[in-house]
């Protein structure tokens, strides 16, 4: 296959994944406005009254039935989407279990943003983060471009017939979704031709026979029934399985995906910059690695073996991969865009340190929470991250391994 | 009923159905059952019509009504409703 | 289209396949599986069904076993209506698409009063507005009871329920049901009907109405349940009869809005000394036992005025007026 052409549009990330979406070829998307996603469902609703797209567009009444009238879609056998954030996200809770229960395989563009109370409408990862057990696999972008790219992906991997899981492609709000960037964008027909037709596999129903795996009035088959102690342990331990299974599969479709786009984001699972050598390390997710990468940059000029480990996919968490990368590391900062109350740390430290425990370097980790309800994550700070990580390794005692940046 | 429990390897995913719920017996639930006169049935249809259990079957070949006493969990909606009086409830073992 | 001519003689549908079958495990003398069973009866070819969480999803789908002869999926108590929608969405693009191999399939999509009076009713509405094409079913068997007989906005007054319990001091629910029908009706949808489980062929032919209809449809079906209402099994269809008979749940349609009365009521409104009274009912159900006690007695005569100012307000938007009322 070769790099095909492609056009550079000036357009934000919304407007990357209503694109993208166009162009996959989607039977229905389902979906309820909320800021900063909006912009997604806009575009959307026009592509559909300009009659661009043969899509069904089901404008919902709340979050709860978008992804149900999604997760039902998917179960007639149809590609699905919808997008959401904050309170959307969490009012879709519920279903998210169910749909990745059903081995539905939506694909949902979550536009991180902070949950109430008090409102606020600007970036943070508390939305998705807190959804991180409910068996979508999930996906941060760290620019529009690789919003586009990951959402024609997402569909690929979400419907192989090994996977069947949902995906969760998050985006930081207004920093990626309302702010202009030069996208390179695939012609239809490329992306039509990349994420094909869905299929689906065969399953023992109750008529004693294969049958496929959707709602077919001539092969009718059950799904969703009450589940007791006898067999829904066995049903919860095949979806991780599929979580088992997906990262070659992320990879796989990543690689192929790089070969007509000619872009690649680390190996799909994660993103390493100058770690192959690096005494000191920070991990993030999102828009923040674009800035943190900059540091990292004047660090080395500066002779700090500095790097930084931005987790491309963090469901399935790529624990090899993460252990892999952070050999050398004799120090790591994690930077979470949400809390976990209580937690002693926020979500991503919790799972890197889980990571690094039987890392043979068994490197300090140290936890920084920032960014809350769209707080600006300026270089300085991260800076700073850097030099207490500095300090560490050179007193090797860590003084606070949980702190709040940028907070008054 | 005897059930061989499979693990999660030889199942469908997601939960998907693989018996049919007419492998799963209900008749030993009743305390009562129906017993049905022919002599006095009209055979309206009326009974197997209503049975909460499909357990009134129709046999087309030789029009007649059959109980499925596999199924009919006694609930004596049958008998209650029968307009010709052709349907007695009796006790299990009973009849 | 095709469409099965309508030939709802009682050996037709006896002959008729079982398309929801015996070996589920609702209570012996269930209303709702009754209604659920002739509802199957009455469908004209390849359908889909999706339920709402309760009694009749839980006791036809217990796994590895389901009683579902057609593609069936349960997904969440409040969102059938959702479902319908998402399936109903599916069809039409894969239709569009050339990729749906029959040339019309109908959606049914049902739930108890719970999932419709209460918690669903948000997905409900919003899928009438939107104009989804199917028939959407409330059994109501007026309580919770797949939790355990707790009271929903389509529990009647004075009924006896583990939140609304009968006390010292109250008597049972407070409150009046739902107008729920009454409700769809207002969002100007193509077919609404009343029907019960005591007049089979009514409920048959409402069914079929509901599925041909292009739009959305919805059907009220008075469902009783043994357990619940506290009677004894065998008479859960002399019950659904007495609350047609009393006007407690009178059968009705409206087609395009205009409401009509169906026979098994016309003939009380041209008949009215046939009408019963609310007592007659109450009094085979130990949910309503305490309201005979004489303290309570003032119930049962509040039950019987909104009965009647409910039964004459649907006369009126029936056009037809009580002729004298005893
Ligand atoms: C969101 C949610 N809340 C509560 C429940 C618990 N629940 C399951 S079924 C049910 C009641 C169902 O009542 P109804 O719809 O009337 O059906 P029935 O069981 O009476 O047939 C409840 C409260 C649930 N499954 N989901
Ligand atoms: S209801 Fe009675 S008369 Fe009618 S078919 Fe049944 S047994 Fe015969
Ligand atoms: S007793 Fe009930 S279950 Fe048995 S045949 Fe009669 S109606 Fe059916
Ligand atoms: S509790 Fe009532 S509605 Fe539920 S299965 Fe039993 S009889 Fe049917
Ligand atoms: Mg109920």
């Amino acid at each position: 296959m070769a790099i095909t052409q492609q056009k550079t549009l000036a357009i934000n990330g919304d407007e990357a994944v209503a694109l993208a979406v166009k162009q996959s070829d989607v039977d229905v998307v389902a979906a309820y406005p909320i800021t900063p996603q909006t912009i997604i469902v806009e575009r959307f609703s026009e592509y559909v009254a300009d009659g661009e797209v043969e899509t069904e567009f089901v404008c919902t009444e709340s979050e709860h039935s978008a992804l149900t009238a999604c997760l039902a879609a998917s179960a007639m056998g149809a590609r699905t989407f919808t997008a959401s954030a904050s309170a959307g996200l969490a009012l879709m809770h519920e279903i998210l279990y169910v749909t990745s229960g059903c081995r539905a395989p939506v694909v949902m563009a979550i536009v991180n943003r902070a949950l109430s109370a008090p409102i606020n409408i600007h970036c943070d990862h508390s939305d998705s983060m807190v959804e991180r057990d409910s068996g979508w696999i999930q996906i941060y972008a760290e620019n529009s471009q690789e919003t586009y790219d990951s959402i024609i992906q997402a569909f690929r991997i979400a419907e192989h017939l090994k996977v069947l899981l949902p995906i969760m492609v998050c985006l930081d709000a207004f920093v990626l979704s309302h702010t202009l960037e030069n996208v390179q964008v695939l012609a239809d027909e490329t992306v039509q031709k990349f994420v094909g037709l869905r299929d689906v596999p065969q399953v023992m129903g109750h008529e004693g026979r294969e049958v496929p795996f959707k709602l077919d009035p001539s092969n009718p088959i059950t799904m969703g029934p009450l589940d007791l102690y006898d067999y829904y342990f066995e049903h919860k331990r095949q979806q991780e399985e599929a979580m088992k299974v997906a990262p070659q599969i992320i990879q796989e479709v990543h690689e192929e995906f790089s070969q007509i786009s000619g872009r690649k984001y680390g190996n799909g699972l994660i993103d390493a910059y100058h770690l192959e050598d690096a005494d000191i390390a920070t991990v993030c997710v999102g828009s923040t690695a674009g800035t943190t990468k900059t540091v990292v940059d004047r660090l080395r000029k500066e002779g700090v073996k500095a790097g930084l480990l931005r987790l491309r996919t963090f469901r399935p968490l790529p624990l090899t991969d993460i252990v892999k990368t952070m050999e050398n590391v004799k120090a790591v900062a994690v930077m979470d865009r949400s809390n976990s109350f209580g937690g002693h740390g926020g979500p991503i430290y919790h799972e890197i340190r889980h990571s690094l425990y039987d890392s043979p370097t068994h490197p300090h980790v140290v936890n920084y929470i920032y960014g809350l309800g769209g707080r600006d994550m300026p270089p300085a700070i991260i800076l700073n991250i850097y030099k207490d990580l500095q300090e560490i390794l050179k007193t090797k005692r860590v003084k606070r391994d949980v702190q709040f940046a940028g907070v008054r | 009923m005897s059930r061989e429990l499979k693990g999660w390897k030889d199942i469908p995913i997601a939960g998907v159905c693989w018996k049919p719920a007419t492998e799963y017996l209900t008749g030993d639930w009743k305390t009562f059952k129906p017993i049905h006169d022919p002599e006095k049935c009209t055979k309206c249809l009326l009974c197997s019509l209503i049975c909460p259990d499909s357990a009134i079957k129709w046999n087309q070949a030789n029009e007649e009504l059959m109980f499925d006493y596999d199924f009919c969990k006694g609930c004596g909606i049958c008998a209650n409703e029968c307009p010709a009086d052709a349907i007695k409830m009796v006790r299990e073992g009973e009849g | 289209m095709t469409t099965t001519p309508w030939k709802f003689t009682a050996k037709e549908i006896v002959e008729k396949p079982e398309l929801f079958t015996s070996g589920h495990r609702a209570c012996a003398g269930c209303g709702p599986a009754i209604a659920l069973r002739q509802i199957m009866k009455a469908t004209r070819g390849p359908t889909i069904v999706t339920s709402a969480t309760g009694c009749m999803e839980v006791v036809s789908t217990i796994y590895p076993y389901t009683a579902w002869k057609v593609p069936f999926i349960h997904t969440a108590f409040e969102n059938v209506a959702a479902n319908a929608s998402g399936i109903e969405a599916a069809l039409k693009v894969m239709k569009r698409k050339g990729r749906l191999e029959h040339e019309n399939v109908d959606v049914i999509a049902f739930a108890g009063d719970g999932g419709t009076f209460d918690i669903g009713i948000q997905a409900l509405s919003g899928a009438a507005e939107r104009g989804h094409d199917f028939l959407y079913i409330l059994y109501d068997n007026e309580a919770y009871m797949n939790t355990g007989i707790q009271r929903s906005g389509g529990t009647p007054h004075g009924a006896s329920t583990t939140t609304s319990p009968a006390g010292r001091v109250i008597p049972g629910k407070p409150q009046y049901k739902k107008p729920i029908a009454d409700i769809m009706v207002a969002h100007d949808i193509p077919y609404v009907a009343t029907a019960s489980i005591s007049s089979w062929q009514d409920l048959l032919v409402k069914t079929r109405k509901g599925l041909e209809i292009e739009g959305p449809a919805f059907m009220h079906v008075f469902t009783p349940c043994p357990r619940g209402w506290r009677y004894d099994p065998s008479k859960t269809i002399e019950i659904a009869r007495l609350g047609v008979e009393t006007c407690i749940f009178p059968l009705w349609e409206t087609i395009d809005g205009e409401y009509s009365l169906s026979p098994q009521s016309k003939i009380l409104a041209l008949k009215p000394e046939r009408k019963k009274k609310v007592t007659e009912y109450l009094k085979m159900q130990r949910r309503f036992r305490h309201l005979f006690k004489p303290e309570f007695k003032h119930v049962i005569d509040e039950i019987q005025q909104m009965v009647d100012k409910r039964w004459n307000r649907l006369l009126k938007r029936c056009n037809m007026t009580q002729a004298s009322q005893s």
